[in-house]
């Protein structure tokens, strides 16, 4: 009989706080985790819209191809007009 | 039953529902994880779909700016030489000449003009462009010669036909004119129609017209002007 009792008294004074414990935790940290994937998630959602501007480098692209194109164009009347510099 | 056995079951009876309650609460957690987890995850793919292009473009234009600066600054260089260049560029970007000329190495082991510190902007660009300009007559001490002095009125002739600019000496000279001139025209009929040539060729004469007159004619020997044969020396 005082076995059983010694054994009831563990079980309530150590086994049980443990597991309360342990459990406590697991779901402290789950819970905790939850604010930061959402976070993440909106980051990650707003680098997506960031980069919808990301068609227009096409745009700029086409622009940075005609200022060269007009600058070489440029340069080239500007190698016939002008003498080239005299060696010195 | 005795007491410890009851005791015994309320106890594990508790410890179940402890177990229950966390584990049910910790699954609703890790549920919450992996929502926020897939958003975000398929956010990520976004960026990797919408950036792929990305470093295709940007090469593009990296490539078309090299070649645009390989374009201006060999043109730089060649146009104005190595030295006068550094200096425009250094007056345009203070400390530029240091990191000097990209395809130009040595560009870096010249000592930049102070073009700047005498000229603006402006004024650089129209003196380089023109050699001749005027604002260009007076150098700074020290730094670039913008005007040659003995070879800048030449320099403009270029921009203009080889022969009217440069060879003036192989031109055909004015027509010399007066009852001097070595070359005597005859008057015209009508304004510029010739009846004769001074090499004699007849130009308008007419068949019928052009016969001689006879011998008895009063002037016949007075006015031989227009006749074939006639004297074109001059008087």
């Amino acid at each position: 009989m005082t076995v059983w009792w010694i054994g009831d008294i563990v079980l309530l004074v150590v086994v049980v706080p443990v597991v309360i414990y342990l459990l406590a935790g697991v779901l402290s940290e789950a819970r905790g985790i939850v604010p930061s994937v959402q976070r993440i998630g909106a980051a990650a959602a707003a680098g997506s819209a960031d980069l919808d501007a990301v068609p227009l480098l096409l745009t700029t692209q086409d622009q940075v191809i005609r200022t060269i194109e007009t600058a070489a164009n440029y340069g080239g009347s500007l190698d016939v007009i002008l003498d080239d510099a005299r060696e010195e | 039953m005795p007491a410890p056995g009851v005791v015994l079951i309320l106890t594990v009876v508790a410890i179940v529902l402890v177990l229950v309650f966390f584990l049910v609460s910790t699954i609703v957690a890790l549920r919450q994880i992996t929502k926020g987890l897939d958003e975000a995850i398929a956010s990520v793919v976004e960026i990797i779909e919408k950036s792929a292009p990305v470093e295709e473009v940007v090469g593009t234009i990296n490539q078309y700016l090299d070649a645009g600066v390989e374009l201006l600054e060999g043109l730089l260089v060649k146009k104005a030489g190595m030295r006068d260049a550094v200096g425009l560029v250094d007056g345009l970007y203070p400390g530029a000449a240091e990191a000097g000329f990209r395809n130009f190495p040595e560009s870096t082991e010249i000592t930049a003009p102070r073009i700047s510190e005498v000229y603006t902007k402006g004024t650089l660009t129209l003196a380089r462009l023109g050699r001749e300009a005027p604002i260009a007559a007076a150098s700074p001490t020290g730094g670039a010669v913008l005007r040659n002095v003995t070879g800048g009125s030449l320099a403009a002739r270029s921009l203009y036909p080889e022969v009217r600019q440069t060879r003036p000496e192989r031109l055909q000279r004015s027509p010399v004119i007066g009852t001097d001139s070595p070359v005597q025209y005859e008057p015209s009929d009508s304004p510029g129609v010739r009846r004769r040539l001074p090499g004699g060729t007849a130009v308008l004469d007419d068949p019928a017209t052009a016969a001689p007159p006879p011998a008895n004619a009063p002037d016949a020997q007075n006015d031989p002007e227009g006749e074939p044969g006639a004297d074109t020396r001059p008087v």
